[in-house]
């Protein structure tokens, strides 16, 4: 079918089906898109759950022997790269892909293409860093690259940060022109009546998250620029020997570093409180504080940067800013748990497996919230940094915050995505299981790391005080197997036999269960128009005088009006256009890794092709009709 | 009745510090600080540390509170639409700033308190190489590697520098760590109260053995360490015994002299920016070699001197063995030399 509309059309017409194998390589359909983001994300956090299993049997008794030091340097900076910016960003995106025109009551993003461009660009990026595998030759300086470790073909020979600089390079692509993409759909396409301050609070983070994803990504891409040039082509950024200076590596790394850490973890923010407003049945308390401490930590996000590089020697000065700054950022942070206590503080809990979680992120976030406080004692820092103290406080924050938070997403928005339920049994035991293996994990972290045992080594011998505590972890990890064992089984097992979902399974507030699950193509059949913060929940129920929740009749004004536009728009669908399919995004994505190889591998004739394959594909985007005749569409259709 | 129930509690929770810090001995614990400087630090933390723990307390209850008393329950009353309430938004952004207020005063005190080196110092230049450390006392001239000695009851200001990556170096027992920073001089004070063996170790990741680049603090008495002060200002003794000189010639002819020094012979030593290994004129006054972390025994050091990167992995010392640049049959006489090199 595609072939036949190829043909038909001429070199430029664009693909027609919507199924199968092709359907999915040339949609530009955000909802697919976040799938397609989801089931990879997935897949990778298989890649870099296995490497931190490695990591945990290395370090399960003094002077391991599971892997050598060669080995044990790639596995932990793969975790971090995959966990990174592999896992947690396009878990984050996948949310965003599919929800963000939902939330706001429109058909699709502002840029269907680039949307698709972002996504393939995303996947060939990390296929790419994954291929350094093939060669033995994965990325072994740690995944912040302290130069002159990373720069330096003295002190560290191979093609192995070569393949770190051009991979995030190419993920570095695929983030800024996503987070383009949603800054415009949030600005331009809300329904009418959405102000800003009446779309939820999942929508204002995606937001915060897209700036900070502009603002922070070149940062990081002229600092692997440099790293290149130093590495390929023997310049001297961070050449000490002609001039070159290592620090500045780390305070342009850490200057998106810093603001990363929230690019990480303000979706999962956003995704607790959609969350624990549906399941205690009140509204988010203290909606427009929560809004702006979450735009106040994106802002005081970019003045914390140093407190990775307290013992860097900085000086007084500069280390005592940092100080201050990092220890007010605490500040909007706390801001967010007290509101979210207070939304669940005198409500109708109801403790079904989203809400599960995002009690368990609210529980394990403040652990890392605390530590993290800790850190912005300069002089505990001197103790406490480069150590497993800072793995535990990270991992609270990215594993027990982030990770519980997009879980708890998960859960909750699956019925929606694909139109049947979770197992509320299975949930309930993945949620046990993660919550004891996550602290079996990582809470002896804090006491290793204060009893002195630095991060990043592939062994440590005996004696030292710290064998039990690194047998209790690898035991937890053993139990996190487990979980997410019952939660890949949950998620396959219900897509086939979970139950019929419906439109509103969990009586919530905002827009995206107004309309069936999984939603049709184009989403709404007719654009919404909002009246208020939780419009859905206002159509559902009016508060009596002592403000007690009251169910709207049925039958009354609103609902009837609602029922009858639905019922419309139901034969009304035909008259909406939406996107075009295309190939040339994937393509115009191909060639980056391309690229990347000719110069990992200094092969000026990969770079070729990949550029010809990249303006091949922005050529053919730029020329191919914006849609197809639509009776040539209708044709299809019958 | 309830304010004594409180003031118990207040005495418990330092008590439960106390043994939590003592579960958690360690030959390298930043919990059982042994000097001013690290006890400095110990103490610095420790309010904090207890406010965080309030803190948790009190917020992890409020939400087990929450769940219990707000659970959904069967006719139960519909629950009341709050939106919000400012007082009470104004006061919980207001409490946990106050709160910092209070920590940061201090916390910015200690920070200038350290960054400022007392008269009267003894001052060592440390080297971090990948992957052991070079000393060189900039009053008695002493060069050693990775075995540090101290006075106790004297400020040390460490003035360090990489040759190579970056490294940091870290004694939990007496000080926090100073990363060692190619193309800079990073300062760092130490000081012990009492002589004793202090645990430390590299703690920036340096690549393939930075597991393995550890070192040692030796504090002595004043007098101890002036002693030896001397014994390290004197150049290596000559072999007294058939197999050491043995071993001395197989050193001086060998592969072993372009990298090692030993004063009193040809093998003479470098600066400290161009060395390429651990100055070996005292080898044997030394507990360790390879970084601190094996034991100086006749058995290790065959084990080394046959497959050195097998010990340690990435060690610049190649394997002369299987290179055919070192005769295994004069491994017993380089050990017997080494071992001579008091």
């Amino acid at each position: 079918m595609a072939d036949a509309a190829a043909v038909r059309g001429g070199f430029f017409s664009r693909p027609r089906t919507t199924s199968g194998v092709w359907g999915w390589i040339t949609t530009v359909d955000h909802k697919r898109i976040g799938i397609l983001y989801g089931v990879t994300a997935a897949a990778f956090f298989f890649l870099g759950g296995l490497e931190s299993f490695v990591i945990r049997m290395q370090l399960a008794t003094p002077d391991g022997h599971v892997v050598d030091a060669h080995t044990y340097d790639q596995i932990f900076t793969m975790h971090g790269v995959t966990m990174i910016f592999l896992v947690i960003m396009p878990l984050g995106s996948a949310f965003f892909n599919f929800l963000l025109p939902l939330m706001i009551g429109a058909r699709d993003v502002a840029f269907p293409r680039l949307n698709a461009f972002s996504y393939w660009a995303f996947l060939f990026g990390g296929l790419f860093l994954y291929s350094s595998f093939l060669f033995r030759a994965a990325p072994n300086g740690g995944w912040f690259g302290y130069a002159p470790l990373s720069s330096s073909q003295q002190f560290n020979a191979g093609p192995n940060m070569a393949f770190y600089a051009l991979g995030i390079q190419i993920l570095g692509i695929a983030s800024v022109a996503s987070a383009v993409n949603f800054i415009v759909t949030i600005v331009n396409l809300r329904a009418p009546g959405m102000s800003f301050m009446r779309m939820p609070v999942f929508v204002w983070m995606t937001f915060v998250v897209s700036f900070l994803l502009v603002f922070a990504m070149p940062v990081i891409a002229v600092a692997l620029f440099q790293l290149m040039f130093d590495r390929l082509f023997g310049t001297n950024f961070y050449n000490v020997a002609n001039g070159g200076d290592p620090v500045l590596w780390q305070h342009l790394f850490w200057l998106f570093g810093h603001p990363e850490v929230y690019i990480l973890i303000l979706p999962a923010m956003g995704i607790v409180s959609e969350v624990l407003p549906v399941f205690s049945r009140k509204p988010l308390f203290g909606y427009a504080v929560v809004v702006f401490s979450g735009i106040a930590i994106g802002f005081m996000g970019w003045g914390v940067w140093a407190h990775h590089m307290f013992a860097v020697g900085l000086g007084p000065v500069a280390n005592s800013a940092f100080a201050l700054s990092t220890m007010f950022i605490a500040v909007p942070t706390g801001v967010k748990i007290f509101n979210w206590l207070a939304t669940l503080w005198g409500g109708q809990i109801r403790f079904r497996t989203p809400l599960l979680f995002s009690i368990g992120f609210i529980a394990m976030f403040i652990i890392g919230g605390l530590s993290g406080v800790t850190h912005a004692i300069v002089p505990s820092d001197y103790q406490q940094t480069d150590t497993y103290y800072i793995v535990a406080h990270f991992h609270y924050v990215l594993f027990g915050g982030a990770l519980f938070g997009l879980v708890s997403g998960v859960y909750y928005w699956y019925p929606k995505i694909f139109g049947r339920m979770l197992s509320e049994g299975l949930g309930k035991i993945h949620f046990w299981l993660m919550l004891i293996g996550f602290n079996l994990t990582f809470f002896p972290m804090h006491m290793l790391g204060l009893q002195g045992m630095p991060r990043r080594q592939y062994t440590y011998p005996k004696g030292m005080g710290w064998d039990l505590a690194n047998m209790v972890e690898t035991i937890g990890t053993g139990v996190l197997v487990l979980a997410f064992g019952v939660f890949l089984y949950n998620l396959v097992v219900s897509h086939r036999r979970g139950d019929v979902a419906g439109d509103d399974p969990w009586d919530a507030r905002t827009l995206e269960w107004t309309i069936p699950s999984p939603p049709p193509p184009h989403n709404f059949d007719e654009i919404p128009t909002v009246h208020a913060l939780d419009d859905f929940w206002h159509r559902k129920y009016a508060e009596d005088d002592a403000g007690r929740l009251v169910p709207v009749a049925a039958g009354g004004s609103d609902e009837a009006a609602v029922h009858a536009e639905h019922e419309d728009a139901g034969h009304g669908a035909h008259g909406i256009h939406m996107p075009d399919p295309s190939w040339y995004p994937a393509l115009a994505a191909l060639g980056l890794p391309f690229i990347g190889y000719g110069l990992v591998f200094h092969r000026v004739g990969l770079i070729a092709v990949g550029g010809i394959l990249a303006l091949a594909g922005l050529f053919g985007w730029a020329f191919e009709p914006s849609a197809e005749e639509p009776v040539a569409a209708a044709a299809v259709e019958e | 009745m309830r304010s004594r129930g409180v003031r118990g509690a207040a005495r418990l929770v330092p008590a439960l510090f106390l043994a939590f810090a003592a579960c958690t001995e360690g030959k390298q614990s930043t919990l059982s600080p042994e000097g001013p400087i690290a006890r400095d630090i110990f103490r610095l933390s420790t309010v904090p540390f207890l406010l965080a723990c309030g803190v948790f307390v009190v917020v992890e209850g409020l939400l087990v509170v929450a769940l219990f008393r707000f659970r959904e329950r069967r006719g139960g009353p519909a629950p009341v639409q709050t939106h919000g309430n400012t007082r009470l938004e104004i006061g919980w952004t207001l409490a946990p700033a106050i709160m910092l207020a209070f920590v940061a005063v201090p916390t910015v005190g200690r920070i200038v308190s350290l960054a400022s080196t007392p008269a009267g110092a003894l001052n060592v230049k440390v080297f971090g190489h990948q992957w052991w450390w070079d000393y060189q006392y900039e009053d008695s001239g002493v060069r050693t590697a990775n075995e540090l000695h101290i006075p106790t009851d004297r400020t040390v200001v460490l003035k360090m520098t990489s040759v190579d990556v970056i490294h940091s170096f870290w004694v939990p027992k007496l000080a926090g760590k100073q990363d060692v920073v190619p193309g800079r001089v990073n300062q760092l004070m130490i000081r012990a109260d009492k002589p004793g063996n202090y645990y430390g170790q590299c703690a920036e990741f340096c690549a393939l053995s930075h597991a393995n680049m550890r070192l040692r603090v030796i504090a002595q008495t004043p007098a101890a360490y002036e002693n030896w002060v001397a014994s390290q200002q004197k150049a290596a003794t000559a072999p007294s015994s058939a197999a050491a000189s043995a071993g001395q010639r197989a050193f001086l002819t060998g592969k072993c002299v372009n990298c090692h020094a030993v004063e009193g012979t040809d093998a003479r030593r470098v600066d400290p920016e161009h060395a390429q290994a651990p100055d070996l004129t005292h080898f044997a006054s030394r507990g360790t070699f390879g970084s601190a972390t094996f034991v100086r025994n006749d058995e290790n050091l065959r084990r080394w001197l046959r497959d050195p990167p097998a010990m340690k992995p990435g060690s610049r010392m190649p394997n002369y063995v299987a290179r055919h640049e070192l005769n295994v049959d004069d491994i017993d006489a380089l050990v017997a030399y080494m071992q001579s090199l008091q």
